[in-house]
């Protein structure tokens, strides 16, 4: 007991006000309010709304993908060009268009300024343009799929020089919106997270240390920071391939023969795009991991009435991850062509990342461990995103030992493990979010039933689809493979793993869709929610009105006077105490 | 209660998935027997932590669910327990890495004595090059690479003269030799993959990467293009055959040097002529073609096209399928032009009859055909030209019903199907992707309409 009595002695320290609270600019008209709005709430549901839309048009692709993957040319909608693009869409819509969308600029704007127990963003205006940026960056990657020669279909990774060329689909117009609507989208994302970044550290009420803040904002926190870091080098790269394909320079362009013919480029390296393509791409792993790991460890925090286990190890866990993500990027590239000497390098600091991830996995279990476990929705999701994550780690172990990459690098395996550990897992925490807060968010409760089902069906659904997709790369099915035609070694049973996991894709798939109409049946429908219906320690919950109305708070700030964690604090009658619960005998 | 179930057959299901279903690594044909093991090693480390907090999991939500009375322990770290997991985490990772990067290190350091070959990535293609006597490959540039010099050889460059070139999608080793893969690719990336080889490495414009192995098994092994490379990527086949010393070396000599191959005379068209009277009963003395006879028309087609097909006449890989009742007759035909020279000689006199446009006979839905051309023009360009760089005959203004046949020949395996037909093998799965009869009609309907 003596770390806990440690834990919370350091309740109670509330150091005085410094400086006045500064007025909010209202809205008065409609549009100001619900359209054009500054208020971090609004502009949190404006991108969490347009990132799902656009991530169901992702999640159709998938669909297509599989239909053709599980019955291979059956469907005569599907050709070798519209299915390469749907590939590459697939995956930029989901990566950067929905989970980075969703994570930071969904739940980030709505949690850190009330979770912080501030009133809304540092620099509420910016806040606005950046989800109209983002809106206008998700327009031009639709646009893409309505001008000539369709999207790209160079892969998400789009790597020269095949993304310029002919033979590559939507190589003209779709390439080039592509890069365009990337750029916006990192120009929108850079207001939006410069203003996280300020906020949590600036904005912070009375009381509220850095280390008294709730993990979903320390992970949403340090992944704005990657992002801050990391989509610069995504952008340079854009920018440098439009000079490549609009200007005729060589950056990515050595001098090759392109379809018969000399083409006017020497001397660019293709390495060079993969090495600046992957130093955002790794990072954009941890980007849309760590918000899920920090509001994972709250929700099991919250509904095991237990803290979190190992909060400082956390903490801590969270930044080291952030700092190692950004010297491991060549491990996407072991079998590039660039030096291999390399190797040795990345496998050794993609294997270090192992553990503190591997403590994070610890001290979610460990949080379990000895709790009074509610086995309500969120924590279904949670616990089954336990699950999802250890396997999904596991396998980076595999890809991430340069060796053993060998025969695993481009085929299934990858597929598999990529969606496990960055798909199936984030979403899943993703899902127990949004159910967590929707009642705090719309004011009712989400209609039980449904979502039990949703759960049941996308946590063993996704495990059906991906688990033996596994077996598949090892035996030497490789991605991007639009049909497999024959092979000496490829067992012909594997077609049939391969319609099983495209049937299981189908019922994840359209069982999303009943996600989508409980949010929409309970807003109306569902049963009125109190203010705090998880009996949850964290800001967020202490509001006097639900939802909360712009400035989050009544009339005067909360003081924070503990940590985020006291559930089940011995000698206390109920079984948490809100952050800004004073202690006892205190004023 | 039921999440904790769940969680059990699936830990359970998972582990009996791994050791009972049937799919695994593929039997291994390379020395790289240690990076089978460094994958063993890595699912036995990996399995059991799967197993054990999966495991732990479960058991905590049976364990400690809610029930009444019962408050959660307060116990928000434990400084000794986080440093334990810290450690047992740190050696198992140990326990990976270290063989990974020992067998890492064999990987980078190629044997002295491997013998190099090049392998030549193009879209969607793999051709070879092994030196001659001196045993160094000559230099090459992308600024040489036209028709006559696909290689890219550098035609000054006296170490290049000897290096025997092998314009197709196979390559043979000699068992148990070490041998050193230079990769080079014409135009994207690409990658050379043999998965019962185990090592794989992407093909780079601009430079030249390597891998290395030591074949251990006499046997065909398909090369698959790992790294998208377009449309066509999943189409870009090979075939490695690992046979014994002698073997090879017959193989080897069968195919012409750098020197010899800049040497060969060009057909003649005279000569030709008088070989061509046997052609045209059925093909016609125009080479116009004739329907009756189900001869398509061959003035106009490209002459490498041509030149190729009649081999595989000769050889087998074409018309020797049961079911190719026209190409049947055409295999008899082919070997009466018993040498190179008489091929080359015929097909010089075709090329001096003039292109005279097939009537269309095939009508369809041709703003339908359009759609499905789109997948046909990386290839065989965007007004059916034919584009030799990638392969691809000419097929606008050429006969249409033939046309037809051939892609439903292509569709069902009839043509294409031959395992020295590499180039028709790529053609099988494009052919596969029109669904029915009625969209082969539009196709070619669109076809009969491009400028020619």
């Amino acid at each position: 007991m003596s770390t806990a009595t440690t834990m919370h002695d350091e309740t109670g320290h509330v150091p005085p006000a410094e400086v006045e609270e500064v007025e909010l600019y209202h809205a008065k008209t409609w549009l100001g309010k619900y359209v054009f709005s500054q208020d971090a709430k609004v502009i949190a549901i404006q991108y969490g709304c347009t990132a799902i839309a656009i991530g169901m048009v992702g999640l159709v692709l998938s669909l297509m993908m599989r239909l053709q993957l599980g019955f291979p040319n059956e469907f005569s909608f599907i050709n070798p060009s519209n299915y390469i693009q749907a590939v590459t869409m697939h995956g930029m819509i989901m990566v950067v268009y929905l989970l980075t969308a969703l994570f930071l600029g969904g739940f980030g704007n709505y949690f850190i300024p009330i979770m912080i127990g501030a009133r809304d963003m540092v620099f509420p205006y910016v806040n606005m343009l950046s989800f109209w940026i983002y809106l206008l960056s998700v327009l031009i990657l639709v646009a893409s799929f309505f001008v000539p020669g369709g999207p790209s279909g160079a892969g998400w990774t789009l790597y020269p020089p095949q993304v310029m060329l002919e033979g590559t689909p939507g190589h003209e117009w779709g390439a080039i919106l592509m890069l365009v609507s990337l750029a916006f989208f990192i120009i929108g994302f850079t207001m939006g997270g410069l203003n996280y970044v300020v906020t949590v550290l600036q904005a912070r009420t009375r009381g509220m240390t850095l280390m008294r803040l709730p993990l979903t904002v320390w992970g949403i926190f340090m992944a704005t920071i990657l992002a801050l870091l990391a989509f610069p080098a995504l952008l340079v790269s854009a920018i440098m391939m439009l000079f490549d394909m609009l200007l005729g320079a060589s950056f990515f362009m050595p001098a090759i023969v392109s379809m018969g013919e000399q083409l006017d480029h020497s001397g660019g390296s293709p390495i060079l795009f993969q090495h600046l393509f992957w130093f955002f791409g790794h990072p954009e792993v941890y980007i849309v991991a760590l918000p899920a790991f920090g509001m994972v460890s709250d929700i099991l925090s919250v509904h095991a009435r237990k803290a979190i286990f190992g909060y400082r190890m956390m903490v801590w866990a969270i930044v080291a991850i952030g700092g190692l993500s950004f010297i491991v990027w060549a491990h996407h590239m072991y079998v590039s062509g660039m030096n291999p000497y390399f190797g040795f390098f990345f496998a050794t600091t993609t294997l270090i990342i192992a553990v503190p991830t591997a403590l994070k996995v610890y001290n979610w279990v460990l949080t379990l461990w000895r709790g009074n476990i509610h086995l309500t929705i969120p924590m279904l999701f949670a616990i089954g995103f336990i699950f999802t994550f250890v396997n999904g780690g596991l396998t980076g172990l595999f890809l991430g030992n340069v060796t053993v990459d060998l025969p695993l690098s481009d085929t299934l395996f990858v597929v598999a493990h990529f969606h496990m550990v960055m798909a199936v897992s984030p979403v899943l925490v993703l899902y127990g979010a949004i159910y967590h807060w929707y009642p705090k968010i719309s004011g009712r409760m989400f209609h039980q039933g449904m979502a039990q089902f949703h759960f049941w069906i996308t946590f063993v659904g996704s495990y059906a689809i991906y688990y033996p997709m596994h077996y598949l790369g090892l035996m030497g099915v490789p991605r991007r493979y639009f049909s497999m035609g024959s092979t000496d070694f490829i067992l012909p049973s594997a077609q049939g793993l391969n319609e099983f996991i495209t049937i299981a894709a189908i019922i994840v798939g359209v069982t999303q869709l009943l996600f989508i109409y409980n949010l929409v049946w309970s807003l109306f429908k569902g049963e009125k929610a109190s203010d705090n219906p998880w009996n949850a320690t964290t800001l967020e919950w202490q509001t006097a009105t639900t939802p909360p109305g712009h400035g989050n708070f009544g009339k005067e700030l909360p003081l924070v006077y503990r940590w985020p964690y006291d559930y089940s604090v011995p000698g206390e009658d109920i079984d948490f105490l809100p952050q800004n619960q004073p202690p006892r005998g205190a004023g | 209660m039921v999440i904790a179930i769940v969680l059990f057959v699936l830990i359970v299901g998972s582990v009996l998935f791994h050791f009972l279903s049937p799919w695994y690594l593929t039997p291994l044909a390379s020395n790289w027997s240690n990076i089978d093991d460094t994958i063993g090693l890595t699912f036995w480390v990996t399995g059991f932590v799967f197993v054990v907090v999966n495991l732990f999991l479960a058991w905590c939500v049976i364990r400690y669910r809610k029930c009444d009375g019962h408050k959660a322990d307060y116990e928000p770290e434990n400084k000794k327990l986080e440093s334990w997991l810290t450690g047992l985490t740190a050696l198992g990772v140990i326990a990976m890495l270290a063989p990974g990067l020992l067998v890492w290190g064999e990987f980078v350091t190629v044997p002295e004595d491997a013998s190099e070959v090049e392998a030549v990535g193009q879209q969607w293609h793999w051709s070879f090059r092994v030196p001659g006597v001196d045993n160094k490959l000559g230099t090459t540039d992308v600024r040489f690479i036209n028709a006559d010099n696909p290689f890219g050889m550098n035609p000054d460059d006296p170490d290049g003269q000897d290096d025997v070139l092998i314009a197709g999608n196979e390559l043979h080793l000699p068992i148990g030799k070490p041998v050193k893969l230079l990769l080079r690719s014409k135009d994207v990336l690409h990658n050379f993959t043999v998965a019962q080889f185990r090592v794989k490495m992407d093909l780079v414009p601009g430079m030249v990467s390597y891998l290395w192995f030591t074949p251990t098994e006499v046997g065909e092994f398909d090369i698959l293009c790992e790294e998208y490379c377009g449309v066509a990527h999943f189409a870009m086949r090979g075939r490695v055959i690992v046979e014994e010393e002698a073997d090879y070396q017959a193989w080897l000599n069968s195919y012409s040097t750098y020197a010899e191959m800049s040497s060969q005379p060009a057909g003649n068209a005279a000569a030709g002529e008088t070989a061509y009277a046997v052609c045209s009963v059925c093909h016609g003395t125009q080479g116009e073609g004739n329907v009756a006879l189900n001869s398509p028309k061959l003035n106009g087609q490209e002459a490498w096209y041509m030149k190729r097909q009649l081999e595989y006449f000769k050889s087998g890989a074409r018309g020797s399928h049961e079911d190719d009742v026209y190409g049947k007759q055409m295999a008899p035909m082919a070997t009466t032009l018993v040498t190179d020279t008489a091929i080359n000689d015929v097909i010089a006199y075709i090329e001096t009859l003039p292109d005279i446009p097939a009537p269309a006979t095939v009508t369809g839905d041709v703003l339908h055909g359009q759609e499905v051309f789109a997948n046909c023009v990386a290839c065989h360009g965007a007004d059916g030209q034919g584009l030799q760089a990638l392969n691809a005959p000419r097929v606008a203004g050429m006969t249409d019903w033939y046309l037809v046949r051939q892609l439903q020949n292509f569709k069902q395996g009839i043509r294409g199907a031959h395992r020295k037909d590499m180039y028709g093998h790529q053609m099988t799965m494009m052919a596969a992707t029109l669904p029915d009869e009625q969209t082969i009609n539009d196709l070619v309907a669109y076809i009969n309409t491009l400028p020619q």
